[in-house]
């Protein structure tokens, strides 16, 4: 048994926070390098050239690579040998939460109820907290900020188990391609397929804490998700809309098993500015 | 090669504008978001006079992040501007020419354009940090009580943004996807 000060929590999150949106994870950087040399269309590599240089402004002068800061959403990953001191872990959390988006010059875009006064919480808290037990004593820390404009093109949907993955692509193609420009092309699609409706979507989610262009496991899996990527950039949608080979640099699918009648499917997208950074204690 | 463009646009200038041109402004403009154009247009529909004089003016869809010390202004992309189709009509009824955002506009905003002879620019969503050092100048002019989505008067230089629909109704959206689509 390991005992965890929760103050060791706050401190991590706090400088996970203002790390996550101010440095763009390379392999994001990477992956978009690799688009532009590819790109057909003009104003398309031209965006991508903003795009790119957009980030290392971020990350020279440790300013946030996009206004839009999001929400914090943390993935913990606690250690079942792990005994937590100094208080709670959610209060710990929305602690850091408060301080990173504050000392980081952080925008605050959590509003405390969805509907009706939506007055804003003023500290970006509270945070969505997923939290994993798992074998060990260590805790891992992933923060995912999540914006809003990629996070409402979203979707879900309970399709049936006959629908196949001819239904599955058809979903997606879809949904991508009423997003169009609104996302902030290129994306990432992570895709959740299975599992009961909260269980696809919290996978869906997982799914863009990958590496980009890391693909899944299981083969069958890892040749739908290289066929929607080819399918989606056909679409023709681009960098930023302009129109473009550009639409995804990603799709990335995760899976679980499935009730005999279900076969649910989640699809998240995020903008080219995926960010999440991690730490262990 | 880029066109250069100053605020407030002009009748004469908005027709020389065609989708798919790369514009840098120039001059004044002015930030909102949804909650300030609620209440711009509630203002409207009261009578009572808006906290600038609009015509020939062009509103950026952006809440920044706060400015670090000897920032301007913090990180300063578009929002998604389909949140703003209900409430333009009438503001271009009332003179608004020129629309900053990033993402699809409705029916009623692409006939409001033609009809004003207006246009909608798109700025690169995501951008923030690039977007900024083109904002040289910004000041909360109204609705302090909303922080990120209060209205600032921005005099940005080269400002990089491009045409998504002009004053004829072309939309860059659904030309670009066609030429590029297999």
């Amino acid at each position: 048994m390991r005992e965890i000060d929760v103050q060791k929590i706050t401190d991590e999150i706090e400088r996970l926070s203002i790390e996550s949106n101010y440095y763009l994870p390379l392999d994001v950087k990477k992956a978009l390098e690799d688009f532009l040399e590819k790109e057909e269309s003009p104003l398309g590599r031209d965006t991508l050239l903003d795009i790119l240089k957009n980030q290392e402004i971020a990350r020279t002068n440790h300013v946030p690579i996009c206004q839009d800061t999001g929400l914090a959403v943390v993935f913990l990953e606690l250690g079942q040998d792990v005994r937590l001191a100094g208080g709670s872990l959610n209060e710990a959390i929305n602690e850091g939460v408060r301080r990173g988006y504050e000392k980081g010059y952080l925008r605050k875009s959590a509003v405390d109820d969805p509907f009706f006064e939506r007055k804003n919480t003023k500290d970006n808290t509270p945070a969505i907290i997923h939290t994993k037990i798992v074998p060990g004593e260590n805790i891992k820390i992933i923060f995912a900020p999540k914006g809003g404009g990629s996070e409402n093109m979203s979707a879900l949907a309970m399709l049936k188990p006959s629908d196949g993955i001819q239904g599955i692509k058809k979903f997606v193609l879809d949904t991508v391609d009423k997003a169009g420009s609104n996302p902030c092309p290129p994306i990432i699609v992570g895709i959740g397929i299975g599992g009961t409706i909260e269980k696809t979507t919290l996978i869906a989610k997982e799914a863009l804490l990958r590496k980009v262009g890391e693909h899944h496991s299981n083969p069958i899996v890892a040749k739908l998700e290289e066929d929607l990527l080819e399918e989606i950039n056909d679409l023709g949608i681009g960098p930023q809309g302009f129109g473009g080979r550009t639409t995804a640099l990603a799709v990335h699918i995760e899976t679980f098993p499935a009730h005999i009648a279900s076969m649910p499917v989640a699809i998240n997208i995020q903008c080219h500015v995926a960010r999440h950074q991690e730490a262990v204690i | 090669m880029a066109k250069i463009i100053n605020t407030p646009l002009t009748d004469e200038t908005a027709k020389t504008l065609r989708a798919g041109d790369r514009v840098l402004l120039n001059g004044i403009i002015y930030t909102g978001r949804d909650a300030a154009h609620k209440r711009l247009v509630e203002m409207l529909d009261k009578g009572e006079e808006l906290p600038m004089d609009i015509k020939d003016q062009t509103i950026y869809y952006v809440g920044p992040c706060p400015a670090k010390p000897g920032q301007a202004i913090g990180s300063a992309g578009p929002t998604t501007s389909g949140r703003m189709d209900a409430y333009t009509p009438q503001l271009m009824d009332a003179g608004l020419k020129g629309m900053i955002g990033k993402g699809l506009r409705s029916k009623a905003v692409v006939d409001s354009i033609i009809k004003h002879n207006g246009v909608y620019f798109a700025a690169i969503g995501g951008a923030g940090a690039l977007l900024a050092e083109a904002i040289k100048e910004a000041e909360v002019i109204a609705f302090p009580d909303l922080g990120a989505e209060a209205i600032y008067k921005l005099r940005v230089e080269n400002f990089p943004v491009t045409v998504i629909i002009d004053s004829e109704g072309n939309d860059l959206y659904k030309s670009g996807k066609e030429l590029y689509k297999k």
